[in-house]
């Protein structure tokens, strides 16, 4: 039931009642900003984001920076043990 | 899909796999007998996507993952679906309800047959979507079935905002939203139960922070990683349970920082709380009573709220004798160690809740299962 899915703010079609249009894989549906929207972001300025969607509802911004940071942090761990892989082959 | 793919990459995932089985190893090797570590996921969306991923066959022998109760439609009592099937046999009434609760069994019929035997009740994807069939039926009352956990109650929160905006009388809130952190307190408060830690819920904490999580660590002194829901989130969430555990540490850790901060969304709770109390009790199907887990629509906006603008019988109906829901939403008994499991209570004709929800630990085991386990 908590399920939600990564969408991307395409249009925003109604800043008043914080409504806007969003690209899901390559489905566009209407949502809800209310969640996502404050004085530092405007509904304008939500164009571009990219959203965890919920129930018709844009729930919270996915931070593309942790997001990258966590992938590099486990593609770190992947390489370490290739390269112990490689080590062990070559004492071999 | 971005955010998706990414967090499903093989090269990734046995690199976690491989640190897992190392830190497996250690925390063995350092604890006097074999230690067999237990480790609640308390989601329902993560139990589905343990099962779809087969998470738990990839992990050594001796860590366990315990199914929780964090499905909604799992913990969702019968008297509750007897009391929406009253509301329905109301004429006046169209009722709307995410899918999920369709099949939920009540004492004596599900919505799906109360729908199949002529009651107005529609599937809807959005509280919104209620609230424009509500604009489209001025005749008529739409009833809401509020269901889920704080993820989706502000939702729900906000469509009765905006019904009390502009003014929509002829919508109202048949709300059964329930609260996490009781439940946790309740599992916790239970001395059979015996936990090495929990995978904390991703989505519930991207409303609510991971702030209300502090009193596992602090009173019970278990970890809990808050994680998202791809197979890499769930084995990284695992791994970092395991590195509390070899380092004696318990805190309140966050794999999920992509979607989760410590706050929450403020938006999201100012919603909540405007609209909705805490009730001071209510029933878990299979776990009884709990204290304060419950959300009401508050006084204030009373005419939003079914509760007080029909009468609902509001029967308390026990589980059905042969289910045991109840131990298993406990983790006590594994889905198949269930007398009825995959023979009288199938997905197609479920007894039990957990074999409702694509969430529950039954049907997950059911549609994914594997025979090893069996073994």
């Amino acid at each position: 039931m908590c399920l939600g899915i990564p969408g991307q703010i395409i249009e925003i079609t109604n800043p008043e009642h914080k409504l806007a249009i969003v690209k899901v894989g390559g489905v566009k549906r209407q949502v809800n900003i209310a969640c996502i929207v404050d004085e530092e972001h405007p509904p304008e300025k939500c164009l571009g984001d990219w959203v965890l969607v919920h129930v018709g509802f844009a729930m919270n911004r996915i931070n593309e920076q942790e997001a990258a940071e966590t992938l590099a942090l486990l593609q770190e761990i992947a390489n370490s043990y290739g390269d112990t892989k490689d080590l062990q082959r070559s004492n071999l | 899909m971005k955010y998706v793919d990414e967090f499903r990459n093989p090269e990734k995932a046995q690199g976690l796999q491989k640190e897992i089985a190392q830190l497996s190893l250690q925390i063995s090797k350092n604890s006097h007998k074999n230690k067999h570590l237990k480790i609640m996921e308390v989601c329902g969306g993560h139990t589905h996507a343990i099962f779809k991923y087969g998470i738990e066959e990839i992990l050594p022998d001796n860590i366990e993952l315990i199914h929780g109760p964090g499905c909604p439609v799992c913990v969702m009592p019968k008297g509750r679906i007897d009391d929406a099937i009253a509301l329905c046999e109301n004429q006046q009434i169209i009722f709307t309800t995410f899918g999920d609760a369709m099949r939920v069994p009540g004492s004596k019929t599900s919505l799906l047959q109360a729908k199949a035997e002529g009651a107005d009740i529609r599937m809807v994807y959005s509280p919104l979507d209620s609230l424009k069939i509500a604009k489209e039926n001025p005749t008529k009352e739409i009833v809401f079935f509020g269901l889920g956990f704080e993820t989706t109650a502000p939702s729900t929160a906000f469509t009765i905002l905006q019904a009390a905006a502009e003014n929509i009388s002829n919508f109202s809130l048949f709300s059964n939203h329930v609260l996490v952190i009781p439940a946790l307190e309740a599992l916790l408060a239970n001395p059979d139960l015996q936990l090495d830690g929990f995978v904390g819920p991703g989505h519930v904490s991207m409303v609510i922070g991971t702030e209300p999580y502090q009193f596992i660590p602090q009173r019970y002194h278990k970890p809990i990683v808050i994680s998202g829901f791809e197979p890499l989130d769930i084995f990284q969430s695992i791994w970092m349970l395991l590195k509390q555990i070899e380092e004696n540490r318990c805190e309140v850790e966050n794999q999920y920082n992509r979607l989760v901060e410590k706050g929450g969304n403020q938006n999201a709770i100012q919603a909540m709380n405007q609209v909705f109390t805490v009730r001071e009790k209510f029933e878990w199907r299979g776990l009884g009573e709990i204290p304060n887990s419950g959300l009401k629509i508050r006084p204030e906006y009373a005419q939003f709220d079914a509760e007080a603008k029909f009468t609902i019988p509001n029967l308390k109906v026990p589980d059905h004798k042969a289910c045991q829901c109840g131990e298993i939403l406990k983790g006590v008994l594994k889905p198949w160690e269930c007398k009825v499991f995959g023979t009288a209570c199938t997905p197609e004709t479920p007894i039990g809740t957990c074999m409702v929800s694509s969430e529950g630990a039954c049907a997950a085991y059911y549609k994914y299962g594997r025979l090893s386990v069996l073994v």
